[in-house]
């Protein structure tokens, strides 16, 4: 049987969907200022380890490790309003990229199970 | 079974072990994050021996040329020797002269001790005698029988102050480098070209034009200066004279006070909008102070530009002394 990340597409999925999504969320008032960086390419990389996990694709990624990336935006105000915008971010880029509702709840529900880490709670 | 050389270290690997995981086992420090390959936070560079399939992954060919890699993705069959990206060598370069083609800018054209592998568009950390050091970036191409910076003077800068003011030919300053991947590569040499930057983040952009039409690029290429006042503009003949040479080549000057009914009127980033949209497909390289650099490339990104195709280079100014 296929992974959910297989059937996505792999590593070129996760590329076409990390220029979709950081446009998105760079021109969504909610929550661009998480997104602004000077350094837009290592912002960009950020995304695609992201990205490559809720597609359910190889990581490693931890619980902690999810608290330690996000404290600092916890500090500066990061909540579950700017969650479940990036969740609908990521919806919006996964349906433009043609892939299926049933794929998509896959996928928000792989972002899900990160949300009390990545909200430091 | 092969062996990492690391900071004079030798760290035998074993079976199917990646230069990370050898690396912490050691227990030497090494940034890393996502260890799939996807973040880069692992970056590192070969100094010696063939990196094996896979380790420079994703990477810019700016990067590739320069044997940086993936400590996570790398499994080496063979001997390797590797050193944290920001272990760079270090020379010394002699003052060969000094132009001052602004009352606030010096060119600095310098004599590298012994050779000096660089890439168009890169930058250097200058050391004085006394070790203050700050980073420059280049203005020459690899060709070029001197090195070349461009320093703006800095009020209470300084290191701008003692380059702009104290420095003479015959001075011997300190280089380590190079380093930064704001470069031309020749993967595709008909797309277009945008070259954007104020004050001198002109530099790595003349070395970066150069070097495409030395390289044969085919596509048009655009350099945007942006100045405050016209003065600024303090390369005005010389791209005016390479945009005669190559008819693929041309000089976009703007200038922030100027007169409303003289073109150049307006800010770089306006004019780089414009540029923007008449130019689908460009590949776009933007340097200067972050300030200006930043929202140049939120505009860039935001009108369509690829991230692959975006390639900058913030100045970031340190802090004034106390």
């Amino acid at each position: 049987m296929t992974t959910l990340y297989e059937q996505l597409g792999g590593e070129p999925a996760v590329d076409a969907a990390v220029d979709i999504f950081y446009r998105k969320v760079l021109a969504d008032g909610r929550i661009s200022r998480f997104f602004d960086a000077v350094d837009m390419q290592a912002q960009a990389a950020k995304q695609k380890a992201f990205l490559t996990m809720v597609f359910g694709g190889p990581n490693r990624y931890t619980g902690r490790d999810m608290r330690m990336a996000h404290a600092r935006l916890v500090t500066q105000g990061l909540d579950d309003g700017h969650f479940d915008a990036v969740v609908e971010n990521l919806g919006a880029t996964l349906r433009e990229l043609g892939v299926n509702d049933a794929q998509i709840g896959q996928v928000a529900a792989i972002a899900e199970s990160v949300r009390n880490d990545v909200l430091g709670r | 079974m092969p062996t990492l050389t690391w900071r004079g270290r030798e760290l035998p690997l074993e079976v199917g072990e990646t230069i990370l995981d050898a690396l912490e086992r050691a227990g030497e420090k090494v940034a890393s994050s996502c260890r799939v390959g996807a973040c880069q936070s692992c970056l590192v560079r070969a100094r010696g021996g063939a990196l094996p399939a896979g380790a420079q992954k994703g990477l810019r060919p700016a990067l590739v040329e320069q044997g940086y890699f993936l400590a996570c993705q790398a499994r080496p069959d063979d001997d390797l020797e590797a050193a944290p990206a920001d272990d760079l060598p270090q020379l010394r370069a002699t003052v060969a002269r000094i132009e001052r083609p602004a009352p606030d800018v010096a060119r600095i054209f310098l004599e590298a001790d012994g050779a000096f592998a660089y890439r168009a568009g890169q930058f250097v950390h200058v050391a004085r005698a006394d070790g203050l050091t700050r980073p420059y970036s280049l203005a020459s191409v690899p060709g070029d029988a001197l090195l070349e910076l461009h320093v703006k003077r800095a009020p209470s800068g300084a290191m701008s102050g003692y380059l702009c003011e104290a420095l003479a030919p015959g001075d011997v300053l300190t280089l380590r480098g190079p380093a930064g991947s704001c470069c031309y590569d020749d993967s595709r040499p008909a797309q277009p070209l945008l070259l954007a930057g104020t004050g001198t983040g002109l530099a790595p952009l003349l070395g970066v034009a150069r070097d495409a039409l030395a390289r044969g690029h085919t596509g048009a290429i655009t350099l945007l200066h942006g100045a405050l006042t016209a003065a600024g503009l303090y390369a005005d003949e010389a791209l005016r004279d390479l945009a005669r040479r190559h008819p693929t080549f041309r000089y976009a000057p703007s200038v922030l006070g100027a007169a409303p009914d003289d073109p150049r009127a307006g800010a770089l980033r306006d004019h780089l909008a414009r540029a923007l949209q008449v130019t689908p497909g460009a590949r776009v390289f933007l340097c200067g102070p972050p300030e200006t650099v930043g929202p140049l490339q939120r505009d860039a990104f935001l009108a369509g530009v690829k991230l692959r195709d975006l390639l900058v280079d913030a100045f970031v100014t340190a802090a004034p002394a106390r």
